[in-house]
């Protein structure tokens, strides 16, 4: 299994159960569609599966290691070098260009190919704009740029929580055919959070959270 | 990764210029100001050690007749007794409209000076007999070279690099006849080694004193308060440079959170990335600081001459106009650079590094709230009483600075809260809905703005305080000098016989002849200058006394009752009623005090009889004359033809006070350069931070703008509230300025120089400093005023569309 | 200071020569020179001589103790003339330089003082005689009786000399060659002081009672440029017999001369070569190898005696160092003397 999660709790400060015992697990190559209310913990499922944040009880496994044993500094090395990220929010680099944000990951997880860039670049259609500044892009050329830096590192396992959310109709569809394409081609491992059915019912296998549980 | 990581980082400045430009001219302007005082104070201090080493003063005892020179044959009976002694003639000769300092000294048995050596040393060394007889050699400082040039009547000259600045080092016998003083010793070096048994100076040459050179004038000592000063407003700058890099930083870093966040959901570990911004705050403080460097070579090249000036004729202190690089100074300017810096980004790393990585996203303002501004006013008011507190268990100089920087910086952390108190009242109470919005969004504003309004604050202060501390010290110097130079004339004579003959040749002529006669005595306090006065009522009249027992000058005259300088007086705290001891054993009642400004030493006065009976046969070379005003340029000149005297040796009482007017002026000129600067860095802080605020703004204005107001009108406000927010911080700065003018004057000024000043106030000084700050903030505001005017409507759409 | 180590290379010209100095040639400018055959006036002649460029008052004395102890003193007037004349005031071309010592068996204090002349603070008068640097002083009624003082950091002398027997002129009648190339001095001594007075030490004072030497000597002509010191001996026999020798040592050959003086001040001069000198062992001093023990030998006057330094560390550490000091006689003749060796 390349990630697994095994009777997972988490609360909020405040005492409120956002994960209550879930387990999950996917294998390599799978991709998973995380479906969900809003506030139904599906985000926060996402954070503790790529260790953004810790949980209270069970135990999540990323290519057969534990992440409760891990500090900070162990955390943050497996983010860099075990999984990739795709935000709602983009959130990219404003004063780096579209080459240089599509390289940023692998460059810090040291694995960066400039051959593999370049293709991406060319398969995400940003040959055109590797020159510019996030600012003047539109929402889904940004999205394309975010999913282009997350495959650039060549990951195991792409995280991508609500990747369309903030896209109109149009560029949505653009973005998701580009990212379940690269997902296809590089034989990742996808778990996507979205609240969309229709989304989710383009990926192997589909989950559903509710009051903190998987139904 | 560390590359990558530091690549992120650095394009920030690439997108935010402005930015980068603030924080490196903040750390430039810091380091520049202070460095310049830095180096002004190194070099300075050096040619003061340079000359004592030099000439070297202060290593040996001395021996002086307090009634004059003494005359060779003195020398050779106590050389003749035993003592070891080395005979030193002092004068200053005019060259080219120049003075020159002259020292002859016995080149046989002096003591060896580092120029001679040199010379010596040389790959030319001149022979014993050039230097020893006519018509001899002339040591001079490097400065002098091109003065002697081609100059015919004097003996050749050898350049020395080991002599200070503007002096002439030489045999006494060719000084004897340079200064046209023959068979004079100004003083004798007591030599370390005496043989046994030598009699006592008082059998062999009775009435010499000896002094150690504890007891001998220190320019390094005396100098130190001005020093101290110059030190206390480099600092100042200093912190309101620092002031600019905590509100840059601060903001760069808040416009970072973003990026950080991304970089560690990537996987970079915080406190790696905290190394890094270490790293990179570390290289900008050494680029701003070299900067800085630059920036204070220059101002301190500029101010040098300045302040040479100053301490020359303030205390004839040796200093050169010439600055050098000196890598001391260099190091320590960019040591203050980065522990400025760090010290000033120390809260936002802070901040950041406590940033929860999942938080919401977006530009977090940069603000303190209404909770940190009663710690900060808290921590302000301790500060202040702390300051108070240490001057008042410690006393003297430092404790006074200290106390003065508790004083500033404690009120500049009370303005927020006494700002956010003050806008929220009038806000309350104002009329019609824009007016109230604009009262709101300056409080509202304020966080940001804190920071700008604190430097700003300090810079009135110190300008309002500096200001009223130099003009009522110059009011209180030209009033005494009008009390204290009331004769028509004064004139200098070749020697006691010449001044006998020119007294009797105007005792007809004038109203009254003023002899000036003194003293140098050793007292426990330095160097004390005892002066005999004739009863003569422009005594009574017009000596400023500022503490006098009943009848003082009368009992001066008939009581052997002494009047003591200010410096004296503080220094010794002896007071009317206490008694003054000179040597050997006078006692003298002191019955009045005077005001005696820009004179290092003690100085005290005495009826001619008494000073005759203290010290016998003391010579009258000057006196003061008292004539019709009208017929003094011509009884001047008469004079001078008469008897041959040089220009210089008869002034006019108008010229005189043009004189020391003029060195005052100077000794101030550095204090207003400074205060001017440190008024520009903090006009430079409120641009900062209004182009800081400014991209917190349009989320504010918007709402306002859709409220139907014109984009003109929103700009117009801007400036408004600009100009507003200054002139409150300017109103309130004004006390805080009057105390500190207090502090100086009644406080600084009695430890620094010995002497307290009344305090005048001059509002039309105020008001055009108060008109200059709201110009400054006016003009600081312009820009992004400016920027709002030209801003396309969508933009502020955007603000709508994009709200979240 | 340097000026005053310029100064005695002129007081010494000797050395000045030893370092390379070719400037103050044997030619000297303006300087009168000594002439073979000059009659000497006194009391004229005690006094200075300021057109020419050196001259020296040197006084040494034997002396011991209540207890027997030896001691020996020295008391030097050096003059050095930068120009043939003398004039008013500090620049006065005449300077002086003073040398007193005291040896004891253990110690050696020495003192220095320098002045110029014009002031007042040093010079000699002839008549009455009176020889004055600072408060140090030798002075009497003509040179038969001469009071002498000299004091110095630790140590302090107030001494009475009286004269025995007559002036004592070496060379041809006061004209002493000091080269084989003709470099010459006027040279006269009085070696017959008694002396009594006080010696001031850091162990206390002392009374003392002895024998002096006063070598009266002035030229303007330094030595030759091949030699690099001397080593003179005075020597007073217990048979009232008197010698005084030197040798000068060069690259070209030692040039030596002697002076043997009876007890009733005949003398008789000893040209170049009747005295042999040799070294017999050295002692380290200051940095160096001084020849302390002697062979002195006058075949003519059937002279062969060993000389003894008294204290072998008599070390003038003065501006211009060298070696001076009371010396023990033993072999044919028994008796005492000072040794003074240059240029080591």
């Amino acid at each position: 299994m390349l990630l697994t999660l095994d009777h997972v709790r988490k609360s909020y400060p405040g005492g409120r159960p956002v994960l209550n015992d879930v387990s999950l697990s996917l294998d390599a190559g799978q991709t998973l569609a995380l479906t969900g209310e809003s506030g139904s913990g599906k985000s926060t499922l996402l954070h503790v599966a790529a260790a953004l944040d810790g949980f209270d009880g069970g135990e999540v496994t990323l290519k057969g290691s534990p992440l409760s044993p891990l500090d900070d500094a162990g955390r943050a090395e497996l983010r860099r070098n075990s999984l990739s990220l795709v935000f709602q929010q983009f959130n990219l680099i404003p004063s780096l260009t579209v080459a240089q944000n599509l390289a940023l990951h692998a460059r810090l997880a040291d694995r960066y190919d400039p051959d593999w860039v370049a293709h991406l670049a060319d398969r995400l259609g940003l040959t055109e704009l590797v020159d510019r500044y996030p600012e003047h892009l539109s929402g889904g050329q940004q999205q394309r740029v975010a999913i282009g830096r997350a495959m650039a590192s060549k990951p195991a396992l792409l995280l991508a929580d609500e990747p369309t959310g903030n896209l109109d109709e149009t560029a949505s569809a653009v973005v998701l055919d580009l990212m379940l394409g690269l997902v296809a081609e590089t034989g990742a491992a996808l778990l996507l959070v979205t609240h969309s059915m229709d989304i989710a019912a383009r990926l192997d296998r589909r989950a559903h959270l509710s009051g903190g549980k998987i139904t | 990764m560390t590359r990558a990581i530091l690549l992120v980082l650095l394009s920030h400045w690439r997108m935010h210029r402005l930015q980068l430009v603030t924080l490196l001219t903040g750390i430039a302007l810091a380091t520049g100001l202070w460095s310049a005082v830095q180096a002004i104070n190194a070099e300075a201090r050096a040619s003061y050690a340079r000359a004592s080493d030099q000439l070297a003063l202060g290593q040996f005892d001395e021996i002086r007749d307090p009634a004059g020179s003494i005359s060779l044959s003195r020398y050779v009976d106590l050389r003749r007794a035993g003592w070891q002694v080395a005979a030193v003639l002092d004068g200053s000769i005019r060259i080219e409209g120049q003075t020159v300092r002259v020292m002859g000294i016995d080149m046989v048995s002096a003591p060896a000076l580092p120029a001679v050596t040199q010379t010596e040393q040389s790959a030319t060394p001149p022979e014993p007999a050039d230097i020893l007889t006519a018509p001899g050699r002339l040591l001079v400082s490097p400065d002098l070279a091109p003065v002697f040039e081609g100059l015919d009547g004097y003996p050749p000259v050898i350049v020395s690099t080991a002599l200070p600045p503007s002096f002439v080092l030489t045999d006494i016998g060719v000084a004897e006849s340079l200064l046209d003083r023959s068979g004079q010793i100004s003083r004798l070096i007591v030599l370390p080694e005496q043989p046994l048994d030598i009699p006592s100076l008082g059998d062999v040459a009775p009435g010499l004193i000896r002094t150690s050179p504890a007891s001998q004038l220190d320019t390094a000592q005396l100098t130190d308060s001005f020093h101290l000063n110059l030190s206390a407003f480099g600092l100042l700058s200093f912190a309101v440079g620092l002031f600019i890099v905590h509100g840059t930083v601060g903001l760069a870093f808040s416009h970072r959170r973003g990026m950080i966040r991304t970089l560690r959901a990537l996987g970079v570990a915080m406190p790696h990335l905290v190394r890094i911004i270490l790293f990179e705050l570390v290289t900008l403080a050494l680029v701003g600081g070299v900067l800085g460097l630059v920036l204070g070579f220059f101002i301190a090249g500029a101010l040098l001459p300045d302040v040479a000036a100053t301490l020359r004729g303030l205390y004839g202190a040796p200093v050169d106009g010439q600055l050098s690089l000196r890598p001391a100074w260099a190091l320590a300017g960019l040591l203050m650079a980065i522990g400025g810096t760090l010290a000033a980004s120390v809260h936002a790393l802070w901040r950041l590094s406590e940033m929860p990585l999942l938080a919401g996203p977006g530009v977090q303002a940069w603000r303190g709230s209404a909770t940190s501004w009663r710690i900060t006013a808290v921590t302000g008011v301790t500060m202040i009483a702390g300051g108070g507190i240490c001057f008042a268990m410690f006393g003297g100089l430092l404790a006074g600075f200290v106390m003065l920087a508790g004083l500033l910086t404690g009120a500049a952390l009370l303005l927020p809260l006494v700002l956010s108190l003050l806008l929220a009242a009038l806000s309350r109470r104002a009329n019609g809905p824009v007016a109230q919005w604009v009262w709101a969004d300056m409080w509202s504003q304020l966080p940001g703005l804190s920071l700008a309004m604190m430097a700003l604050l300090l810079a009135l202060a110190a300008n309002i305080g500096v200001g009223t501390m130099v003009s009522s010290f110059r009011l209180t110097f030209t009033g005494w000098l009008d009390q204290r130079l009331v004769s028509e004339l004064y004139i200098t004579a070749g020697d006691d016989a010449q001044g006998q003959l020119i007294s009797e040749w105007l005792a007809p002529k004038t109203d009254a002849i003023l002899p000036i006669r003194s003293v140098e005595l050793p007292h426990e306090t330095g160097p004390l200058f005892l002066y005999g006065v004739v009863d003569d009522p422009t005594y009574s009249e017009h000596w400023p006394l500022i503490a006098r027992s009943p009848e003082a000058w009368a009992r001066v005259h008939n009581d052997r009752a002494v009047l003591i300088n200010e410096q004296l007086a503080r220094r010794a705290n002896l007071w009317p009623g206490d008694v003054l001891t000179l040597p050997p054993d006078h006692t003298l009642p002191i019955v009045g005090v005077y005001s005696d400004y820009g004179n290092p030493t003690g100085q005290a006065i005495v009826a001619m009889p008494v000073l005759d009976s203290i010290v016998p046969k003391v010579p009258t070379r000057r006196f003061g004359i008292r004539v019709d005003p009208s017929v003094a340029t011509d009884l001047a000149q008469t004079l001078r033809d008469r008897f041959g005297l040089p220009t210089s040796a008869v002034v006019q009482q108008s010229a005189m006070k043009a004189q020391s007017l003029a060195i005052f002026d100077k000794t101030f000129v550095v204090t207003s350069a400074l205060n001017v600067l440190t008024l520009g860095v903090a006009g430079f802080a409120i641009l900062t931070s209004l182009l800081t605020l400014w991209t917190q703004r349009l989320p504010q204005v918007a709402p306002i703008w859709a409220l139907g107001q014109t984009r003109a009108q929103l700009a117009r406000l801007e400036l408004v509230r600009s100009v507003l927010l200054a002139g409150l911080t300017a109103v309130l700065a004004l006390p805080l300025g009057l105390l500190l003018a207090w502090v100086l004057l009644a406080v600084i000024n009695v430890q620094a120089f010995g002497w307290r000043l009344p305090m005048h106030l001059f509002p039309a000084d105020w008001l055009r400093l108060f008109l200059l700050t709201m110009l400054a903030a006016a003009v600081a505001a312009a820009l992004p005023a400016l920027r709002l005017l030209r801003l396309p409507p969508a933009d502020l759409l955007k603000v709508f569309a994009n709200e979240r | 200071m340097n000026v005053r180590a310029l100064l005695v290379f002129l007081v010494f010209p000797l050395s000045a020569f030893a370092q390379g100095y070719a400037g103050l040639g044997t030619s000297a400018e303006g300087f009168s020179t000594p002439k073979p055959g000059y009659e000497f006036q006194f009391p004229q002649d005690h006094g200075p001589h300021p057109d020419y460029r050196i001259e020296w008052w040197y006084l040494t004395a034997n002396l011991q103790g209540a207890d027997g102890q030896d001691y020996g003193i020295q008391w030097t007037l050096f003059r050095s003339a930068l120009k043939p004349f003398e004039s008013d005031g500090w620049q006065s071309p005449q300077l002086w330089m003073g040398h007193a010592a005291v040896t004891t068996p253990d110690n050696h204090y020495f003192s220095e003082r320098l002045s110029r002349g014009g002031i007042g603070q040093a010079g000699v008068q002839a008549d009455p005689f009176d020889a004055w640097i600072d408060d140090w002083h030798m002075r009497g009624d003509g040179l038969d009786h001469l009071a002498l003082a000299a004091s110095g950091t630790e140590f302090s002398y107030d001494l009475t000399l009286t004269a025995s027997g007559p002036l004592v002129f070496h060379g041809d009648r006061g004209y002493s060659v000091k080269s084989a190339d003709g470099q010459a001095s006027h040279y006269y001594s009085q070696p017959f002081y008694t002396v009594e007075g006080v010696l001031r030490l850091p162990t206390g004072d002392v009374a003392v009672t002895g024998q002096g030497w006063l070598d009266r000597e002035w030229s303007s002509q330094p030595l030759s440029e091949d030699q690099s010191g001397w080593d003179w001996f005075s020597l007073s026999f217990d048979s009232g017999q008197k010698l005084m020798a030197f040798r000068l040592r060069g690259e070209r050959g030692d040039f030596t001369s002697a002076t043997w003086i009876e007890a009733d001040g005949k003398s008789a001069t000893l040209d170049d070569g009747s005295v042999q000198f040799t070294p017999l062992a050295t002692h380290n001093v200051a940095d160096r190898d001084v020849p302390t023990r002697w062979r002195v030998s006058l075949p003519d006057k059937g002279v062969e005696v060993d000389v003894n330094a008294i204290t072998p560390s008599a070390w003038m550490g003065t501006r211009f160092e060298y070696w001076e000091g009371p010396v023990r006689v033993s072999g044919s003749h028994t008796g005492q003397g000072y040794l003074e060796m240059t240029g080591y």
